[in-house]
């Protein structure tokens, strides 16, 4: 087999391997979404409130940025483990708790960039939301609204972590054939396995998926000049 | 004729406002009444941004009291303020305008129709789709000047609303400024060109290093200053 | 706004519809074994005849023969698949199970370079063979993660007369990893490694490597496979797992694993029936 054999197996929709990106995206987006709503919420509050210890709150997301995803995922497995706290829920080796460990290691980036995202804008609109008189709630969804390029593109940021990783996820789905198996936890397995076509037909998939990504952040920028100048 | 705005007059006591270690307003004692537009005048670092804002309720006094029609709260629903650099939103110009009504409670179905009244009462109708942050200067001004309209104002402050801006666009602000200051919109503002003081002014209030200099009405102050830093400062001498 | 919030709704009911509450519902068991035995291709071809015959779907999570067993010591498998008969019966001393069936053996060969540095090709005596790379201080990878490639190794060198931690110089190396890693180390560094014949027919990156010594009887791995205790971890699938464990000492389960070849090559050679394995 050469690496002829992983074109082809990407080419015609092999469905093991549509099997593994399937869940890989699904596993990914919902951790980012998940990540999203913790995230952004928690930024916007750093953002827009001002309490004793919150410069420290702000250097700790910050470094929770940088966790790294093995660890992350060592700490869940211990938590989801039937001998553990959490044990009761059964999440162990299941897609659930891959989504829970990227979870946990996406939401400090978006918190972290929303804050400063929504800090910035904030500087900029303070003087005049408080001349039109508006109230908290609405000031928030403003900021929101308007920042919103720039926040879907911390979202772009953390769908790539995620995505990217393998440390985390291996750890916590066990890399079961079928069930817990993604993108990043099959190149890793085909790898020690020796069987490299298969490998580099992943990591082409993942590559691509990467690309595209950041395709969809600079379109992303683009609307946003267009809309907003 | 709008109703008269029920915040005037606006009294002023024995204001100050501190900083730190700067006193920005030290014991101002002077009254805003209804009428022709009242303009604050001085050199740069007098307080004249300060008292505005002040007076529009945005920030409150280190000392003194100021009353709004008597009453001690601000309650800014018919009063609206342009900033010297106003902040655009990130949105279109007509965006912006829509923006100010929804904040001022007016009905969805009436902002687009209301907005683009407002674009063309300051001359930009035809910019509406444009985003706002690539408005010139000039029309960057009169954005701002239309979402503080857009809150249907009885009392509007507007801070050095023509500093620099061209000949043409000074000329365009200001008629509009009568406009609405003869539709019965009280106008209170800072400028610190003095033949546009001349201009608008139905009274003038002298400001310098944070103190109340004078404040008498138009005429008799350009023709006859009380005091020798207004005459000097009509004189066009400095004032240090 | 609306569209976003649909979007959000549609993925949180996917991610529950998903969840183990749905999963309670389908049969289905984890057994923790080994990344030899899921190298060695083993996995792929039996689980689907399991799921056809029996109904029930088997999810491997394959470690090291010590993890796997930690695995089943904290509750997270229903059964254990290893092949380290010490650890085994120190896993059954410890009541973590309460019996322990043997499956089937198969054999580990002694992988290296067509050059041979240490002159050990065709050795009838595995002992003799470790002797030559020790003395050579030839490069040797070993996978140093517990596992029962791991043990197997170390008892070699046992036998061999050698206190590997005290005679081990910049030659050995400890990986920690599986067998598929530890090959891959060896073919790119020129060295020698002990290896499960499953897992090599398997490997698809032979590069220069090939088997130099086989057949000693002091080579076989045997396999064994447990129930979890469900005493001690109420959570066990006792019933189904039980199923797994008798059809494979079952006669057609025995028939069904010496069927499973490579290369024409038949890799695991079942034993159930043998009252010492």
């Amino acid at each position: 087999m050469g690496d002829g054999s992983a074109l082809h197996l990407v080419l015609t929709g092999d469905p093991a391997l549509f099997a593994i990106v399937e869940l890989s995206l699904l596993v990914s987006l919902s951790a980012v979404l998940l990540a999203a709503v913790i995230g952004v919420p928690i930024g916007a509050l750093l953002a827009l409130t001002r309490f004793r210890g919150r410069e420290i709150v702000i250097v700790v997301l910050n470094a929770m940025m940088g966790l790294p995803p093995v660890v992350v995922g060592l700490a869940i497995f211990l938590a989801l483990s039937r001998s553990g706290p959490l044990g009761a829920w059964g999440l162990l080796f299941t897609p659930q708790a891959m989504v829970i460990a990227q979870t946990v290691l996406v939401a400090p980036i978006i918190a972290a960039l929303s804050r400063q995202t929504i800090e910035d804008l904030w500087a900029e609109y303070r003087e005049e939301l408080a001349a039109m008189n508006i109230g908290p709630v609405r000031r928030v969804a403003t900021l929101i609204w308007d920042a919103r390029f720039s926040l879907v593109t911390a979202l772009l940021a953390g769908f790539g972590r995620a995505a990217a990783e393998v440390g985390a996820i291996i750890i916590v789905g066990g890399n079961i054939d079928g069930f817990t198996r993604t993108m990043t936890t099959a190149i890793a397995l085909e790898t020690s396995k020796g069987d490299l076509p298969l490998a580099v037909g992943l990591g082409m998939v993942l590559i691509a998926i990467v690309v595209v990504i950041n395709a969809l952040a600079w379109g992303v920028r683009r609307s946003a000049e267009r809309v907003a100048g | 004729m709008r109703a008269p705005s029920t915040d005037l007059p606006i009294v002023i006591v024995d204001a100050s406002v501190v900083a730190g270690q700067t006193t920005i307003l030290n014991r101002l004692t002077l009254t805003f009444s209804a009428g022709a537009p009242s303009v604050l005048i001085g050199p740069n670092g007098s307080g004249k941004t300060t008292l505005l804002r002040a007076a529009m309720g945005l920030i409150p006094l280190t000392r003194g009291r100021i009353t709004w029609a008597g009453r001690e709260e601000a309650a800014p629903e018919r009063r609206a303020i342009v900033f010297q650099r106003p902040a655009m939103l990130r949105r279109s110009t007509g965006g912006n305008v829509r923006y100010a009504l929804a904040a001022a409670g007016v009905p969805r179905a009436k902002r687009h129709e209301r907005a683009a009244e407002l674009l063309k009462l300051v001359g930009l109708e035809g910019l509406a789709r444009r985003p706002a942050r690539r408005l010139s200067g000039g029309e960057q001004q009169r954005l701002a000047l239309a979402r503080a309209l857009a809150r249907d104002p009885a009392l509007l402050f507007l801070d050095e609303p023509t500093a620099s801006l061209d000949p043409a666009a000074i000329k365009a602000i200001e008629d509009i400024i009568r406009s609405i200051s003869a539709r019965g919109v009280k106008v209170i503002m800072s400028t610190h060109d003095l033949g546009q003081a001349r201009r608008l002014a139905g009274d003038v209030t002298l400001l310098h290093r944070g103190r109340l200099i004078e404040q008498a009405p138009a005429d008799e102050f350009f023709s006859a200053p009380r005091t020798q830093e207004g005459a000097k400062f009509i004189a066009g001498e400095l004032l240090v | 706004m609306h569209t976003r919030r649909t979007v959000i709704a549609a993925l949180a009911f996917a991610v529950v519809a998903a969840s183990p509450i749905a999963q309670a519902q389908d049969k289905s068991i984890v057994v923790a074994s080994t990344t030899s035995t899921q190298d060695s291709g083993l996995f792929e071809y039996l689980l689907p005849i399991v799921k056809q015959k029996l109904g029930i779907t088997v999810k491997v999570v394959a470690q090291g023969t010590g993890q796997a067993l930690d695995t089943g010591r904290r509750g997270d498998a229903d059964v254990v698949f290893v092949h380290a008969k010490s650890a085994e019966q120190k896993f059954l001393a410890e009541g973590q199970s309460t019996k322990r069936y043997p499956v089937m053996y198969n054999d580990f060969v002694l992988i290296g370079p067509k050059s041979d540095p240490a002159g050990i090709k065709g050795m009838k005596d595995v002992s003799k063979a470790f002797t030559a790379i020790k003395d050579k201080q030839a490069s040797f990878i070993s996978r140093g993660d517990r596992s029962g490639t791991h043990i197997a190794e170390l008892n070699l060198w046992k036998d061999s007369g050698i206190d590997i931690e005290k005679d081990k110089g910049p030659w050995y190396k400890s990986i920690g990893q599986g067998m598929g890693a530890a090959l891959n180390t060896a073919g790119a560094s020129n060295a020698y490694v002990l290896s499960d014949r499953g897992t090599w027919i398997n490997f698809k990156n032979k590069g220069d490597l090939e088997i130099l010594v086989e057949g000693d009887k002091r080579m076989f791995n045997q396999y064994g496979v447990m129930l979890v205790n469900p005493e001690k971890h109420p959570n066990v699938k006792k019933e189904l797992g039980q199923q797994f464990i008798d059809y494979l000492v079952s006669p057609e389960g025995q028939k069904d694993i010496a069927n499973y070849k490579i290369n024409g090559q038949q890799l695991f050679y079942p034993n159930a029936n043998d009252p010492g394995a």
